[in-house]
């Protein structure tokens, strides 16, 4: 077999780069999975969803002429809200019971979700045109469209100040408060139902920034939303809960190897072997565990 | 067992008989409930009574359709060429190589499942929680994009299985796949109710109740887990198997792998009918099928968006299932001694 990646070099440069630039992305959502996982113990199936609810409203407003990219802003606003109405509605009846229970709540709204925007918005592939155009490097070799590269500066930025928020501001605290020790926090007069209900709105409005943002780079399709959901898993059990410079750098290696892969396997292998690498990961971590005769917890 | 349940097993297994000729025009339904109920039983082993709750068991079920429909087709005419004619009826099988190949494919299904299920037990039944739980949706929609990429069975297109011979009787195609999926339906049932009473399921409930400690008692519960893990397999292939040649078309996402729906059937159905017990399952998968066929006929093209709403309604509220609602009601008819002072008191606190 003669692979493209080994015969022309600067196709691995694309690759990487178009790699890293997605990997941000998914780093971006990563960070509101690892949040809420750290301070409500929930794992939330439904986060791909989110994601691609977030990648409608832009194009929404893409087809009503005004430009995606504000999507940016009016996105997160609207998915907050979602996001407190899902925790209200739902989240806060499973918050504290087992966790299979919460996995299976997320993975109903996932369905429903689905479906919804299935009936809303039809079954097809559309992406919100941004008209950036495109950047030429090494001679015309490598092809970066602009939005990738807008759309991965205003991850960061979202993941910047978010951090700045949670380190600086009174919430920011009492949601670190609430992970630590949610009991504890409670008796120094935190209101954790509130904490709870305002790290779903955040984890959600940064689903709603993230699904802008492929909206105007990738495509969105109502049923895509599972594998972000995993793409995310996948990048917090990599990386560890509350440890964000991991988050960063194993979303963008994420990025990079499934880049290579839709090289070598081919496009219609790429979700399957973003699946199989999360099988991989989580039996290579058995075994290595397994050696110190300890487990995921 | 005492003579009211003898009776009434023997009452349900004719039944289980009848049905086909008491309701002729729902032979199809009657076929897919039986189905329903094995895989419900078998994802009840892990999830109620091992505390492994799975999405994965669809990848057997899945696995079992495709080795099934390749080995009946395989046996007689060149697999490539037929998935490469697809609906187009280039070979036809005589009954004698239809009910050969059925066989034959039913038993690979049966074994070929429960190998895997030993080999990727042994890689991820040391996952715990979450974990474990996730990794399995994973294996299941891995699965699914996989066998959507291979030419051989059909790839994206689909596979179609081979059509019912022509016996004589139009009803036969019918209560064959019914006869068949209600024999699995007793042999599951059976060996369930047999491996219950053994000291293994005092085992994987030890696993579910506390695995540290079952360990720590010596009991070796990576090798309890596998086996629990390929008896659902091994039911799991043969419902597979059945299902494929009664739907008559093999499509990798939306009818092997279909994690979206018949994954998450199986979850709910052991959830609704309450996990953890023998009938659960059994109860669990017959309401829910008969509520699913109504509804999915009236409320056409809503039917994801109720059976997303089902899901959260169901795990919110009814996390005990039936069986879970009919022990807190009737505490003695399930061997419970209840003390009536006790009870009092009880009443008087709430």
């Amino acid at each position: 077999m003669d692979f493209l990646v080994f015969q022309y070099p600067m196709i691995t440069v694309q690759a990487c780069l178009d790699g890293i630039l997605l990997g941000v992305l998914f780093a971006l959502i990563a960070y509101g999975m690892a949040l809420q996982w750290g301070v409500m113990n929930i794992i939330n199936i439904a986060q791909g969803d989110l994601v691609i609810l977030g990648g409608y409203i832009a194009y929404f407003m893409y087809l009503y002429g005004i430009h995606p990219a504000w999507g940016v802003i009016v996105a997160p606003i609207i998915m907050y809200f979602v996001g407190i109405a899902i925790y209200k509605l739902v989240i806060n009846k499973v918050v504290d019971r087992d966790l299979f229970i919460s996995i299976l709540a997320t993975f109903g709204i996932s369905i429903l979700f689905m479906q919804l925007m299935n009936f809303a918005f039809g079954a097809d592939v559309v992406l919100a045109n941004s008209g950036y155009g495109t950047t030429m490097l090494f001679d015309n070799n490598v092809v970066l469209p602009n939005s990738k590269i807008f759309s991965a500066f205003i991850s960061i930025l979202f993941a910047v100040c978010l951090v700045i928020y949670m380190k600086k501001s009174k919430l920011g605290r009492a949601i670190r408060a609430t992970a630590q020790n949610a009991r504890a926090a409670k008796i120094l007069g935190v209101d954790t139902e509130k904490v709870y209900a305002a790290t779903f709105g955040i984890n959600a409005a940064l689903c709603g920034v993230a699904g802008a943002l492929i909206s105007i780079t990738f495509t969105i399709h109502p049923y895509m939303g599972l594998p972000y959901t995993i793409r995310s898993f996948m990048i917090v059990i990599v990386a560890g809960l509350g440890n964000l410079p991991g988050v960063a750098m194993s979303g963008m290696g994420l990025g990079v190897f499934e880049e290579f892969a839709d090289y070598i396997l081919g496009t219609e292998f790429r979700i399957g072997s973003v699946f199989l690498l999360l099988v991989l990961i989580l039996v290579y971590r058995r075994f290595k565990l397994s050696r110190k005769r300890e487990y995921l917890k | 067992m005492n003579k009211n349940n003898l009776i009434l097993y023997i009452g349900i297994l004719i039944f289980g008989l009848a049905a086909p000729y008491i309701f002729p025009a729902f032979k199809v339904q009657l076929s897919i409930l039986c189905i329903l109920i094995v895989l419900a039983i078998t994802w009840n082993i892990q999830g109620g009574e091992m505390g492994y709750n799975t999405f994965g068991n669809i990848l057997f079920y899945g696995l079992g359709m495709y080795l099934c429909a390749s080995v009946q087709v395989g046996m007689f005419f060149p697999l490539a060429e037929w998935t490469e004619s697809g609906g187009e009826k280039t070979f036809v099988h005589t009954p004698a190589q239809f009910f050969q190949g059925m066989a034959a494919g039913l038993v690979v299904a049966a074994i070929v499942p429960t190998i895997v299920a030993g080999l990727i037990g042994y890689a991820i039944l040391g996952l715990r929680g979450h974990y474990f739980a996730i990794c399995t949706l994973g294996l299941g929609v891995a699965a699914g994009e996989i066998s959507g990429g291979i030419e051989i069975i059909g790839a994206g297109q689909g596979f179609t299985t081979p059509p019912f011979p022509n016996v004589g009787s139009l009803e036969a195609r019918g209560e064959f796949f019914y006869f068949l999926s209600f024999l699995v339906l007793v042999l599951t049932f059976i060996a369930v109710k047999a491996i219950y009473t053994t000291r293994f399921k005092l085992i994987l409930n030890a696993i579910r109740d506390n695995e540290d400690k079952a360990e720590a008692m010596g009991i070796e519960t990576m090798k309890y887990k596998i086996i629990g893990w390929m008896i659902s397999a091994f039911f799991c292939g043969l419902a597979g198997g059945i299902m494929g040649g009664l739907v008559g078309y093999i499509d990798s996402t939306d009818v092997a792998f279909d994690g979206r729906e018949m994954g998450v059937f199986m979850v709910l159905m052991a959830i609704l009918g309450g996990k953890g017990t023998l009938w659960g399952p059994v109860i669990g998968a017959t309401v829910f099928h008969i509520f699913k066929e109504g509804f999915w006929t009236f409320f056409l093209g809503w039917q994801y968006v109720a059976l997303g709403v089902l899901i959260v309604v169901i795990v919110i509220y009814f996390p005990e299932g039936i069986m879970g609602w009919l022990r807190e009601k009737y505490p003695e008819r399930f061997g419970e001694v209840v003390d009536e002072a006790d009870r009092k008191a009880q009443v008087e606190i709430k």
